[in-house]
């Protein structure tokens, strides 16, 4: 039987009397997904809806020169035939800088391209018609003339002189550039034993949201209301957007987010097409709707990683990590993406580098250039994989270098476990990691001796097992430091409203999404728990901006530890509310009482004293019963962001065993393990899931996923079949383990847990890859995807 | 260009439809648009994901390959039917305990293919599991729970 019913609890200094916390319990919203019964965006139908379809670039930089719109203008159902000349009177531009990245520039980006088009796939031209059929038919009838524009496509040379400047009035082709210095770098270098440098590569690759990105715009003049119907992480966030850039007041749009088929930080963003639908809906005064196709979405949809990363590590010879030093380049795109920005990924790299090690010296540079290929932003995990492959990658060299296995290497600079709270080499703050006890875990959980054995009995029968490593830090509930310092309206605090209903069951409200991680599960578990309410009587509301706190939503794993201490609080505020009305009506001191399984209670002996049912009933119906001047306050609200530390770093180990066919050069993942540390444990299962599906993203990205783009800027496999992501026919089982160590930011204790299986896979994997081939002389594979045709080239048999 | 209109006879769920439909028109189109049944995806509209698996005279097909037309006289059942009637009650109990679905969107088509294994008959291994979802995409589980479903069924209905 494989399926545990409920997992022994994590033990938390929030143990009330039938507390959830800790426990598997299942998600509220299961049945009706798997029913067919759910309710995304790609569902929605709204009376006199009609729907967009987008003409796109086929060149990666062209002038628009002219469109000429009579011929679908007159095509059958078509409503309307929109150019970016005629949108933009409609829509703003907008601009994706921050201000804390210093010198980020970007030029303004609008909803359908006006004069030039930036990359292959940018929209120029809506077609508005009676079903997304005939809009496509009337595509056809769309002529755009175009004067081809010499593409800038590589990053490497997009700052050369002779290379053209995308946006001219930039100046040159540079986005951002951080640098950094810590220590002393340079006599580290000089001084050390060995020096190991590496350069990797990391392909550009892309979300693949099963439902692609949808959105259905709603303008009501009568009302002046915009209602939007949309696949999106953050509501509030694009509440702001979209009033901001159609000139309206925040009232005045409604954003509702009801299931979303997939996420991963894809539909954190502010898309072009989308912005345009939502233009249109204004201008034309009716419901219209965009569901992006595949080719679309692999085109749009934000694409991420390609980085370069020249990088170097001194070790001593006793295995002491002396300096770290990374060049980081990547292209982004024409656009930086809004309002986010595309620089927060370089950014990370160079926060996160070297950072589970105890290591005073480091250099880092990191340089974001524009490109005419899709922009490139935010995805799970940002800069993680590429900061621990390019970190994990360095020890496991200097380790063979120095001839030492790579656990010891690790053992000997990873951060101790006492010595917190510290700082890693870029200066990030940590409160509390467990990266030894990790280590420690999930050797054994591995058994990696045995593992080791096995794998050299199995090199003599000429099998090619390779066991790689991977320890990892992790950026989650992010305080304002993240943007709100920037000058983003993208809020980093949630609220939880809770209101006891008329029957004595509570209802919640939070700012919080679900994307299918269990968000609504949490929330349940955590005010059920605080409140003292079977978890059956808890109803969780989501993805309404008329209808929950501000809050910023579901991204950088925030939600299970920013709103649930929202719901704590809560929780508890409610529960105070609630025992002021019932120790009026039991003459009781509301100290003396609790709630307990929806009962109040008396708190000493546990005796029943009256029901949720019966103070409701009170309350509401009743409140001539209650002492003059008593109101009785049935909903609550606490809102929570982190104060004491900008991010609460997470840490963790993965482990990957897996097998190399040296003549085909096919690799086959055997086994996974993941041990992490995400504080308080709220629901097992449901951190177990985020980490499995977490991992198996990064095994899609270090074995398979590639946007492969031409030097003309032509992406050569937008679609399905040819970009490959992971199957579950080629992907291992993964083994799941975990260390406590709670944020005391926090009564709940929680931290993130999203990014984790995305930050290390990469990493493990290319090391047990260059482990199974090390012993037969193959040069060490630094790129990623690491195709048979990488592999067959590092063994040079191609 | 006016589209080229074809009538049509099925039933879907059990229910007798009549449709005058565009030739073009695909399955998954058909049964989302026309009949509302929104319980079938649509994730690449070129057969490789999976999302719109629905089964057709019994047997699983890629409702984004096959066109409304071609359905003449056939039986359709999507996920909407095989919920209501219980045919994987157990199947969909064992996903949700095992939490083997996070946003849901691949869902109803993971469930119809796992069914289809299931009602082979016998035990099949983790690695018959896997092979037999190969062709439908899950972007969200990493798929570890949702082979731990489908074999904690196979186990469940082998025995009774
Ligand atoms: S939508 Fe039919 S296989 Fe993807
Ligand atoms: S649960 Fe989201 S794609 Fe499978």
């Amino acid at each position: 039987m494989k399926i545990v019913q409920d997992m022994p609890p994590v033990l938390s200094a929030l143990d009330r009397p039938n507390s959830y916390i800790g426990r598997s319990v299942p998600r509220p919203n299961l049945a009706r997904l798997m029913q067919g019964r759910g309710q995304y965006v790609s569902d929605v139908v709204l009376p006199r809806m009609a729907h967009v379809a987008f003409a796109r670039s086929p060149h990666a930089h062209a002038r628009i020169r002219a469109i000429e719109t009579g011929r679908a203008k007159s095509a059958p159902g078509v409503i309307a035939v929109v150019t970016g000349a005629e949108l933009a009177r409609v829509m703003t531009p907008w601009v994706g800088v921050l201000t804390h990245l210093k010198g980020i520039k970007s030029a303004p980006q609008h909803a359908l391209a006006v004069d030039r088009a930036c990359w292959r796939g940018e929209a120029v031209c809506a077609v508005v018609a009676r079903s997304r059929a005939e809009a496509e038919d009337a595509i056809e009838l769309v002529e755009v003339d175009y004067e081809e524009l010499a593409p800038v496509t590589d990053a490497e040379t997009a700052l050369d002189p002779g290379t053209p400047v995308i946006h001219p009035d930039l100046g040159d082709n540079l986005t951002f550039e951080r640098r950094h210095e810590a220590g002393a770098p340079d006599t580290a270098f000089a001084e050390a034993d060995e020096v190991v440098e590496a350069t990797f590569r990391f392909g550009r690759h892309t979300g693949v949201t099963n439902e692609p990105r949808a959105v259905v715009a709603d303008w009501n003049p009568g009302e002046q209301r915009l209602t939007v119907y949309h696949g999106t992480q953050a509501p509030h966030m694009m509440q702001n957007l979209f009033a901001k850039h159609l000139a309206l007041e925040e009232h005045q749009v409604r954003v509702i987010t009801k299931d979303v088929g997939g996420s991963f930080g894809i539909k954190v963003h502010t898309y072009a097409d989308e912005m345009a639908t939502v233009a249109l809906s204004k201008l034309l005064k009716r419901p219209v709707k965009f569901v992006a196709d595949r080719i679309e979405s692999f085109v749009t949809d934000i694409h991420a990683r390609d980085h370069r990363v020249q990088a170097r590590v001194a070790v001593k010879r006793d295995g002491t990590i002396t300096a770290f030093e990374i060049d980081d380049l990547t292209g982004i795109g024409p656009y930086s993406v809004y309002p986010r920005t595309s620089g927060i990924e370089a950014n990370q790299v160079v926060n996160l580098t070297g950072g589970p090690y105890t290591c005073p010296n480091y250099r880092a540079l990191a340089r974001v250039v524009f490109q005419n290929k899709n922009v490139m932003c935010q995805y799970r995990a940002v800069g993680h994989p590429i900061a621990t492959a390019v970190t994990e990658g360095l020890v496991d060299l200097a380790a063979m270098r120095i001839g030492m296995d790579p656990v010891e290497i690790r053992r000997r600079n990873l951060i101790a476990d006492d010595a917190y709270p510290t700082s890693g080499p870029s200066g990030i703050r940590f409160e509390q990691l467990s990266h030894h006890a990790s280590l420690d875990k999930v050797l054994a959980m591995m058994d990696y001796r045995a593992l080791r054995a096995e794998q050299a009995r199995l090199r003599e029968k000429g099998v090619h097992r390779g066991i790689g490593l991977a320890s990892f830090i992790e950026v989650t509930n992010p305080s304002a430091a993240f943007y709100g310092v920037g000058g983003a309206r993208i809020s980093s605090q949630d609220g939880v409203t809770i209101r006891l209903d008329a029957q004595g069951a509570i209802i919640c409200h939070t700012g919080v999404t679900e994307q299918g991680q269990g968000a609504e599960a949490v929330i349940a578990q955590v005010a059920a728990s605080a409140f003292g309410v079977p978890i059956a009587r808890v109803r969780v509301v989501t993805g309404d901006t008329d209808n929950t706190p501000y809050g910023g939503g579901t991204w950088a794993s925030r939600a299970a530890g920013i709103g649930g201490e929202a719901a704590w609080q809560a929780g508890k505020a409610l529960r105070a509310n609630v025992l002021a009305v019932a120790g009026s009506i039991l003459q009781a001191a509301p100290e003396s009482l609790d709630i307990r399984n929806g009962t109040v209670i008396d708190r000493e002996t546990g005796r029943e004293r009256i029901g949720l049912d019966e103070v409701a009933r009170v309350a509401y119906f009743r409140p001539d019963t209650l002492p003059p001047g008593f109101q009785a306050e049935l909903m609550a609200t606490r809102h929570y962001v982190p104060r004491a530390w900008p991010f609460a770093f997470t840490n963790g180990i993965q482990a990957s065993l897996l097998e190399v066919d040296v003549e085909t050069g096919f690799i086959t993942l055997l086994k996974h393990w993941c041990v992490e540390d995400c504080g308080t444990v709220i629901n097992p299962q449901l951190v177990d899931e985020q980490v499995r599906g977490g991992v198996v993203q990064g095994l899609g990205a270090v074995l398979f996923e590639h946007c492969l783009y031409d030097e003309r800027g032509q992406l050569l496999n937008g679609n399905m079949a040819d970009y490959l992501v992971p199957m579950a026919c080629e992907m291992p089982d993964i083994a799941v383990g975990h260390v406590v160590s709670p944020t005391a930011d926090s009564e709940l204790g929680a931290k993130g847990a999203g990014e984790a299986g995305t930050a290390g896979a990469p990493a493990c994997v290319m090391n047990a890859v260059n482990d199974a081939l090390a012993p037969l002389g193959a040069a060490t594979i630094t790129e990623m995807p690491i195709t048979p045709s990488v592999v067959l080239r590092a063994l040079g048999r191609v | 260009m006016s589209p080229h209109l074809v009538d049509i006879r099925l039933t879907v769920n059990g229910e007798p439809v009549n449709e005058r439909v565009e030739a073009r028109k695909t399955l998954v189109d058909f049964l989302r648009d026309d009949l509302g049944l929104t319980g079938s995806h649509i994730g690449c509209e070129h057969g490789v994901c999976g999302a719109c698996t629905v089964r057709v005279d019994g047997v699983v097909v890629r409702g984004c390959l096959m066109l409304a037309a071609q359905c003449d006289g056939a039986r359709v059942e999507t996920i909407e039917g095989v919920s209501d009637t219980g045919e994987i009650a157990d199947l969909q109990e064992a996903f949700e305990k095992r939490n083997a679905l996070q946003c849901g969107y691949c869902t109803p088509g993971m469930l119809l293919t796992a069914q289809e294994l299931l009602a082979r008959g016998g035990v099949p291994d983790r690695s018959a599991i896997r092979e037999h979802l190969a062709g439908n995409y899950c972007r969200c589980t990493g798929y570890h729970a949702i082979v731990d479903a489908v074999e904690s069924v196979a186990e469940t209905r082998s025995k009774g």
